[in-house]
Order: C-alpha cells, then structure tokens, then sequence
C-alpha cells in the first residue's frame, strides 16, 4: 500500500469514527464502511480502528472472522452471493449456482483474477418464495434461470469503470 | 402477496394517539388482554416483556426492534418493512411509551441492505410530522427517536442477546440468560426486543383494542399470524391466517394439496408428515416464527434435512460445544446415510447426541437445531435406511 493510500485511510477511518462515536458501539458501523469502501478489512485499518476506539487489535479481528460480511482478504467490485438453503435450492439453485461457476470461470469462495467478481454461498436470503434468489452487493435477484447469469454478469461489468464512464458520456 | 393485511386496514397512527392518552399500565394492560405472543418464533408473552422492562428503575431504556430474518424460509419481516415500515415503527413509539424508553434501535440484517434507503425515508418522514423526536404529538416529556444499525450477515444474531452483542461491537455469540435483557441488555441497560411483526401488531392492538386480537385464534394463541410459504406450492408468499389454523387448512389456501410433507418453523422447526396434517399451528402444538416450507411427493428427505444441518453448521456461532461439535456429527451421520453407510445403532446415537444437545446448549440455535433431522428419522426413516447408488 503507498503511503498517500494509507493516509487517505488513515483519514477515513478518523471520520468514521467522529461520525459514530470512539467507541467499542461504534465498531461494526465503522468496519462495514471500511469494508463497502475497500472491500476487506485489511490489517493496516483494524489496528487503526483499534487504536481508536480503544481495543486491541486481535479483539477488532475476532469481529471481522466472525461476519461473514466482513472480510480480511480484499473481495472482488461485485459480491455474488448464491442462496443455498432449501427453498431456493428446490427451486433450482444447483443450475444457477453451476452456470455462474462456467460463467465467471471461478469456484466458490474464488475472486476472479481482474478482481471484478467474488463467488460466495450465503445462507436464506429471504426471497424463498422467489427463488433461486442471489445478491450481487447491496442488489436482489430473483427467479434466476441459468440463461439469465450471463447477462447478470454482463450487466455488472457494464456498471462499472470505463464502461459506466463511457455510457454516461464523460 | 396474496389478500390484503389486516396492517393496511389500520388507520395510521391511530395506535400510538391511544397510547399517548393512556399511561404505562393501561399500554401494557391492553397488550395483556390481547395475548400476543413474540412473532419471532419463541412465543414469549409480550405484555410480560414489556412489563419487566417498565419496572426496571434504570434511566436509560431501549426498544429494539429484531429485524435480522434470518430462519430459512421466512420473509415476512421483509414484506411488513417494505409495505407497512410506519406501523412497526409506530409500534416501537408505543412500546418506548410503555417502558420509558427515549431511544430505539432498527436492527437490520445485511441482507437488507437495499431496504435501508426506504426505511430511513420512513422514519425521516416521521421525524417532520413529529411522530418522533422531542415531545411526540405535543405530548410534553415523552422523546423518542430510532437509528438502524446493520448487521453482517450471522444468523445467530435474531438471538436477541447476540443481537445485542453485535451492536455493542462484538462477536455475536449469545449470552448466558439470565440476567435477560428487559433487565441488563444493550451497555446494560434494560432493553425490550420485539420482532417486526410484533411491534406491528402492538399499534394493531392500541388502535383497534386487545379483545379484538383476542376474540382471534386459540386460547393459547390469540390473535393473527403472517405466514411466510415457500416450496411446492402454486402461491407461495406471504399470508395472513389466524392461529390455530391446521397444517392442512393452509395447504389448501397457499395451493400445496398433496404435498408430502411441511417444515414448520424453519430450519429449526419441525417437519410434519402428511399424517399429521390436522395438526394446529399454534404455540400450545406446532409453534413456528411464520416459515411455512412444503415438500411435494418427488423430494428427498434425506436431502431436506442435509440442507438444514449444512445451514447449523455454517451458522452455529462456535461457541459451545454441544453446539458447534453436535451440528457437525448430525450432518456427517447424514452423509452416511446418504451413502449407505449408516447401521440403526448409529442412527440412534446421533438421536442421543441430539437430546444432549437440545439440554446443553446455550442458546436457541443449538437447542433446536437437532428438530428437523429427528422429526425426518422419525417420520422418514424407511426413506434414509439401506439407500443405494
């Protein structure tokens, strides 16, 4: 990390923290900022964190494991999360779920190498009566069919970066 | 959704201007006469929560409210929040009256991050026609106002001490109980956590009165109940049905003639077998959060209660050992199973292992989590012995 990136950081992080508070109340605010912004909670930032509102750092680390949104290894621009509990699995899911595999060419629990997509299970994500139901970030897909995972994914990139900048006409 | 909720019938803010009029006692006397029961699932009598938090002579107070849905096949809460948001926090207003709380908190699940814009448009909105903040409704001295704090994806957070815990900057591992919340809850201070649903029905009951509620459903359980179908059924969705209603009545409603078998409850609930589709659901028989799942003919039971167990280990918090050790051995059992591999003596075992767990473990999870896999061998044991390639 450059030292100018860890400053902006640095700076970040001390903002979130005057927003929320210094206090251990304020860490799962601050740590889901850090993650929507840098997509993991690196070491550099929990040790920051800790330092702020107080702790040590292993107890910031012991919050991060424990979340499955919160992560310490840098996940890709796009989180795809699958459903895998039963209605969306009766639904279909293992299809989808396949076709996302072929699509992005990666496992789960893999980011592919341009560090655009991170493929991940999740646990009921509480559109059972829509399945197979997946969320991309913040955003919710239903009734998934595996032809659609293509244009899902194309859909995505196009949001993003050069594309997105492009469409806009800047 | 199908049919229309008795929530958008309400007229709004009707609940909470009866509250305003009344004092503690008669709040909580009036949610006493409905018999409403906590709409998460464990069934405790709201009106008792809401009292225990009252006494407490403490100076600060919260009202939280659960939205963290996580039990599979639930997502009621998701529909109240997007269709009927102002009625739960309407009922948070009143509970707040009724305890002597001044702040509340919107605890929502990660998962429903792209509600979160919705719902502070909600309460902003409520702010300006003062139904929050400073001296609600020129009511001089009572001050009310709610934030949302979101959560990171952990099941075992619904559990109300983990939920706190959570907030507080922790690892969401339940607490040991007692002391409960209503008595040392968020920074140890008296808290009353109530589901959505039950917050809702709380401005329900102060609009239209506790015998209304009442007059509903069972002895035992009083009143209505969102239902949250999925499966095999022609309508899934979210349903209104009184308590009380038999398996089989709400097949027919929700399309599921001929289905093999429900879950009720959820991952953690009970798996019913068409024999015993007369039964109730209700607290005093099949009790259930609202996770209505159906089983048409063609499925395997086996893998029903893989995908569950799969669920428990991946969500147990790890932090007992019935718990964290138990879940792993019912899933490696049913693999054997699966494979064929499995001798009755095993089997029976595991259904030990299971009773162990549902004494020892600490919280909810690892109390209920054994539910389905024994209600499966129970009921489907012919399907998961001797299986071949």
């Amino acid at each position: 990390m450059l030292v100018t990136d860890r400053e902006r950081l640095k700076e970040e992080i001390h903002a979130w923290a005057d927003q929320y508070g210094h206090s251990r109340t304020a860490l799962m605010p601050i740590l889901q900022e850090v993650q929507a912004r840098y997509r993991h909670c690196s070491e550099y930032a929990m040790q920051e964190i800790a330092d702020l509102v107080g702790i040590h750092p292993v107890e910031v680390h012991g919050v991060v494991s424990f979340y499955s949104f919160l992560t310490t290894e840098p996940q890709g621009k796009f989180v795809v999360r699958v459903c895998q509990t039963m209605s969306c699995d009766m639904a279909g899911k293992d299809r989808v779920a396949l076709q996302l595999v072929n699509d992005l060419d990666i496992d789960f629990g893999e980011t592919t190498p341009d560090g655009m997509f991170t493929l991940e299970w999740a646990s009921c994500i509480g559109m059972c009566d829509q399945g197979p139901a997946l969320l991309i970030n913040d955003k919710v897909y239903s009734k998934v069919t595996p032809n659609q995972v293509h244009d899902i994914i194309e859909e995505c990139r196009a949001t993003y970066g050069v594309h997105a900048l492009q469409k806009e006409g800047h | 959704m199908i049919g229309k909720l008795t929530f958008s019938t309400i007229e709004p803010n009707s609940g909470l201007q009866a509250a305003l009029k009344m004092g503690r006692v008669d709040i909580i006397g009036e949610v006493a006469t409905s018999g409403l029961k906590g709409r998460g699932g464990a069934g405790f009598p709201t009106s008792v929560k809401l009292n225990l938090a009252a006494a407490a002579q403490d100076k600060t107070k919260y009202v939280v409210c659960n939205a963290d849905e996580g039990e599979p096949g639930t997502f009621k809460d998701r529909v109240i929040l997007t269709d009927h948001a102002d009625l739960v926090f309407e009922g948070m207003t009143i509970c707040a009256k009724a305890i002597g709380a001044k702040e509340g908190i919107l605890y929502l699940r990660a998962e429903y991050t792209y509600m979160r814009s919705h719902i502070e448009e909600v309460l902003q909105k409520r702010r300006e026609a003062n139904l929050l903040g400073d001296n609600i409704l020129g009511q001089q001295g009572f001050s009310f106002d709610i934030s949302i704090r979101m959560g990171s994806g952990a099941y075992i957070c619904g559990e109300e001490t983990a939920l706190i815990e959570s907030i507080e900057g922790f690892r969401g591992e339940p607490r040991n109980r007692p002391p409960f919340p209503v008595d040392t809850g968020l920074n140890n201070n008296p808290t009353a956590v109530n589901n959505v649903e039950t917050l809702a029905w709380i401005a329900c009951i102060l609009s239209k009165g506790g015998e209304w509620f009442k007059a509903i459903g069972t002895d035992k359980s009083t009143g209505l109940k969102l239902f949250s179908v999925s499966g095999d059924v022609t309508k899934p969705g979210v349903f209104e049905f009184p308590m009380g209603i038999t398996v089989g009545e709400l097949l027919e409603e929700v399309g599921g003639e001929g289905a093999k078998a429900v879950q009720v409850g959820g991952a953690s609930g009970h798996c019913i077998p068409q024999k015993d589709f007369g039964r109730a659901i209700a607290y005093e028989d099949v009790s259930t959060g609202g996770s209505i799942m159906v089983f048409g003919p063609q499925r395997d039971m086996l893998e029903v209660a893989r995908n569950f167990m799969e669920f428990f280990v991946e969500e147990s918090c790890g932090q007992c050992t019935p718990c964290r050790e138990g879940n792993a051995k019912i899933l490696e059992c049913l693999d054997m199973l699966d494979e064929g591999a499995c001798s009755m003596k095993y089997v029976r075992e595991i259904k030990g292992l299971c009773e162990t767990m549902q004494i020892a473990s600490k919280c909810g999870l690892g109390q209920s989590s054994p539910n389905a896999f024994l209600s499966i061998v129970e009921h489907f044991q012919d399907e998961l012995m001797g299986r071949t390639e």
